[in-house]
């Protein structure tokens, strides 16, 4: 058959065929049992060529209402952010896309020196002391660092903030019936963390706390006053972060954090209806050799080169198999090549300068809302996300909103009993005023 | 210690920036007015400033440090380097597919739902299935999610005791791995000298606390178990599962399917069969297939197709859960699709025929000059051993490191561990007869090297960026991260 991707010839196929000493290619499947072989053709729909596939999945593209062509207001973990042109070109690079992990340094010194570029980004914004190369995403890095808490603490409790985002505590939920953990949600008390509530169910039993910072409902949990009852008892304080944030907000690590885990997809990597992402793992060097994933480390040639090389491999699947201390192999490597040219490009400045913007429109969004009447839940500090009470669902208002071009915010009712026809509202650098004044006026008859 | 490639940070110079934001159209209040200043960051995070250039120059230097299927031959076993269409990254970057939030109302992503679904559908007729879910990132990914939903169909039946998963020597090391992140035992099965699952072993370790035997067929030694409906009939009848590994499926398209081979549970590698690239590690797309009776316990939420239109469906009681936040990796499954209908049935088929047939051709040819272990039909990957060259002194790694002067990617090497010296050579379709003579002949070079010259392979790389580097350095006093 001929096709693009396949070079063989007739010819080609007859040589190899003599070489190996059979008649026929199916004579190399003789060693398949005819009672498992399959000799029917696929039942599926016949291939298409370029051009027209081009067209078709162009026009499937097409049903969907992309947030290039809509103004978006949603975020709950996914925001809609600059991204500078130049990623997309250097993650085209075919060099770094078409490379598998890089177990042959010789050859992979561009994406190694890239992944230590990125471990370094990744502690300068989290003040950790070592950052892996990268997760799934953050809701999978928080189930790890809940893990790894376990593990290290031979303890098997863990206090979960329910101001964390909704879909990562069902991650950390499902990753805990592994090795048989116990799960206790902390309730919110005005959108953050009830220290109360955290103080009574702090005992010694407990492996770690985790927040988010900022939290799902974009408020700055305060990590200096929940710090010391994380670690009263000798347990980990893991804190989920958003890593633009951290380009204003003092870093988790300051505030005694033992894992910072989060997403780096604010970081030059599009919504992609969620996924992929990137995950990023950092945390204190005391569990440097306990920290799941690769590594990537710096080191010499023979002739006194510097290179680097994925290091400290005992810790991995292909070494310690099932004594790893994770499974995860594949990670989200060319993602967080996407992140460290967003980091880059954006650098010292740009990233205080973008964090800045967001809590600069986000608060004037709110101030927008307070002044049309609207009840903004929450009283505290936040950065790029606000809750606001509508008089009815918010599905209900989104539908409308989406008439006039608009994805409205996330309905927390779906999540959150107590956040009936409430809704969270993302505000990034990208929308104009303009855009932030029309939400408040299309919604204008909907305060509660 | 030469420099020879700065880090970005060695080129940053205070007053550059690399960035073009937006102006800023409403007040410009001050972050301390709303902030505590206890939150407000006091020392700026250390990150590059350079200009644009600077960057493109920067990555682009470190891209030409960096080997991909792109740039030449990647033999590297289980791995399935093979072509990354290009086709399928202008599809993923399609504004409706790159620029879609996954919390949006469905249906105003019915496009995405419909991908989804038909990918699904797709992927049941593949793998001979009833129920495929697209939620797990990656391979590893996969195969634990697999495991925890063989765990919550026990514990459904009452069976809290089946605390071991049985895997065969020659598993890929994340299978041990999976099998304790879901909270299980690894029990290991040995391999007859014919490199098949041994039987006998296979009985003596299957039991009442059996909760699966995790396969990858063909085996990690390019060999197909011939025993498959044999080892069905031993797990099923112990209350076992039998989960499939699907890392080698380039060898079986269209002809032989997991679920007809007698399995439960099927993770595929949509970045290896399915051509969604590698991107130097990552990421990938780990679906999952099972069987009617293990769909109750599919992570939610699942993607239905109703009578107007598609949907989530978040109302499944006896599901594992979530396994990652939305609906798995959508861009690499875009791709994957792509692939998938770039190809059609007759395609699939063509793909496995000639992956079988690249793989038999190189193992006949080089089997003159390096021993073979195993001397039957291979599939699309084929295990050699340097035991002779060994005894010349040339380790299997030496001469890995000197297929790096020939432009080359070496094939896996030290794996699966019951060979001694080994390289795993996994050629797949997509590459030419001329390349596949072309690395044949820069293997027999070695051999003949290792014979007459030995230190020059001994000696290897002598032409790449670097030399060999110290990993035993690297890995006693770590430096994991820049410092000025």
């Amino acid at each position: 058959m001929l096709h693009r991707y396949l070079p063989m010839t007739e010819e080609d196929k007859q040589q190899m065929l003599q070489t190996i000493g059979v008649q026929s290619i199916d004579e190399l499947f003789s060693d398949i049992p005819e009672s498992v072989r399959f000799r029917g053709e696929y039942n599926m729909k016949p291939a298409k060529s370029e051009p027209e596939l081009m067209k078709e999945l162009m026009a499937l593209a097409a049903k969907n209402a992309d947030t290039k062509t809509y103004c978006s207001f949603l975020g709950a973990g996914v925001y809609d952010h600059y991204i500078p042109t130049i990623v997309d070109h250097v993650i085209s690079r075919s060099e770094f896309y078409t490379a598998y992990t890089p177990y042959q340094p010789e050859i992979s010194q561009g994406e190694l020196q890239a992944i230590f570029e990125f471990q370094t980004m990744i502690c300068e914004l989290t003040g950790m002391d070592v950052a892996n190369s990268s997760m799934y995403d953050g809701g999978t890095a928080l189930a790890e660092a809940a893990l790894l808490s376990a593990a290290h603490t031979k303890k098997k409790k863990v206090l979960l903030s329910n101001a964390v985002h909704p879909e990562y505590r069902d991650v950390v939920k499902t990753y805990a019936k592994g090795p048989g953990l116990e799960v206790v949600e902390i309730p919110h008390k005005n959108g953050v963390t009830d220290v109360d509530a955290l103080q009574k169910e702090m005992d010694e039993d407990v492996a770690c706390v985790i927040v988010q910072y900022p939290n799902f409902f974009g408020q700055i949990e305060p990590l200096k006053d929940l710090e010391p009852i994380a670690h009263a008892h000798q347990g980990m304080f893991v804190v989920a972060s958003n890593p633009l944030a951290l380009g204003v907000l003092t870093p988790p690590g300051q505030f005694g954090a033992d894992i910072v885990v989060g997403d780096a997809q604010p970081f030059g990597i599009p919504a992609q209806f969620g996924g992929p992402h990137c995950g990023y793992f950092a945390v204190k060097s005391a569990l440097m050799r306990k920290i799941p994933g690769r590594l990537v480390g710096q080191t010499t040639d023979e002739e006194g080169r510097r290179g680097f090389v994925l290091t400290l491999q005992a810790r991995e699947q292909h070494i310690r198999r099932d004594k790893a201390t994770s499974n995860i192999c594949s990670n989200q490597a060319l993602n967080a090549l996407a992140a460290s040219v967003a980091m880059t490009a954006l650098g010292k400045n740009g990233v205080k300068e973008m964090a800045t913007m967001n809590i600069q429109k986000a608060h004037y969004a709110k101030e927008a809302f307070v002044n049309h009447g609207f009840d903004v839940v929450f009283p505290g500090p936040f950065f790029n996300e606000f809750v606001v009470r509508m008089n009815k669902p918010a599905a209900e208002v989104n539908k409308k909103l989406l008439e006039k071009g608009i994805i409205g915010g996330y309905d927390l009712g779906r999540e959150y009993p107590e956040l009936q026809n409430c809704m969270l509202i993302a505000v990034t650098e990208l929308r104009t005023k303009e855009e932030i004044d029309t939400l408040v006026k299309e919604l204008g008859d909907c305060h509660a | 210690m030469h420099k020879d490639q700065p880090l970005i940070f060695e080129l940053s110079k205070p007053g550059r920036i690399g960035y073009s934001l937006p102006a800023l159209d409403v007040p410009a209040i001050d972050v301390a007015q709303v902030i505590p200043t206890d939150y407000i960051r006091t020392e700026a995070p250390e990150l590059p400033e350079v200009s644009e250039l600077d960057i493109m120059r920067h990555y682009t230097a470190l891209s030409k440090r960096n080997h991909g299927v792109d740039s030449g031959f990647y033999p590297l076993g289980s791995c399935t380097m093979k072509y990354n269409p290009k086709i399928n990254e202008n599809v993923a970057r399609f504004a409706g597919f790159a620029h879609i939030h996954p919390l949006q109302p469905e249906e105003t992503v019915q496009g995405a739902l419909e991908l989804m679904y038909d990918l699904q559908e797709h992927l049941k007729e593949i793998t001979g299935m009833d129920a495929v879910t697209l939620q797990p990132a990656a391979g590893a990914h996969g195969e634990w999610t697999g495991l925890m939903m063989i765990r919550a169909y026990h514990e459904a039946n009452g069976d809290y005791n089946r605390t071991k998963v049985i895997v065969p020597d020659t598993a890929h090391g994340t299978n041990p791995a999976s099998a304790t992140v879901a909270g299980f035992e690894t029990v290991t099965v040995k391999s007859t000298e014919e490199g098949l699952v041994d039987l006998d072993d296979l009985r003596r370790v299957v039991g009442s606390d059996t909760a699966a035997l995790m396969l990858t067929n063909p085996n990690t030694l390019g060999l197909f178990e011939e025993n498959i409906l044999e080892m069905a009939e031993i797990v099923h009848a112990a209350g076992g599962k039998l989960y499939y590994d699907g890392a080698n499926l380039n060898a079986v398209l269209s002809k032989a399917r997991p679920g007809d081979m007698g399995f439960d549970v099927v993770h595929l590698n949509l970045h290896k069969t399915f051509t969604g690239p590698h991107g130097g590690g990552g990421p990938g797309s780990g679906p999952v297939g099972v069987k009617a009776d293990l769909i109750p316990f599919l992570p939610k939420p699942t993607v239905e197709k109703g009578e107007n239109g598609y949907y989530f469906d978040y109302d499944r009681p006896q599901a594992i859960g979530r396994v990652k936040p939305f609906y798995g990796n959508f861009g690499i499954n875009v791709r994957a699709y792509t692939y998938i209908r770039s190809m059609g049935p007759d395609g699939l088929k063509a793909v496995t025929e000639y992956a079988v047939l690249n793989a038999n051709y190189m193992m006949r040819r080089l089997a003159e000059y390096y021993d073979l272990p195993y001397n039957r039909h291979c599939k699309h990957e084929f295990v050699l051993s340097g035991k002779r060259q060994k005894k010349l002194g040339v380790r299997t790694l030496d001469i890995a490191k000197r297929l790096l002067d020939f432009g080359y990617h070496p094939p896996t090497i030290y794996f699966p561990l019951i060979v001694e010296e080994c390289m795993m050579i996994e050629p797949t379709e997509t590459e030419s007869k001329e390349t596949l003579d072309a690395f044949i002949d820069a293997m027999i070079q070695i051999a003949k090297e290792a014979e007459e010259t030995p230190e020059i392979v001994q000696e290897a790389p002598h032409t790449t960026v670097v030399r060999r580097l110290d990993e035993t350095t690297a890995a006693r006093k770590p430096i994991l991260r820049y410092q000025k």
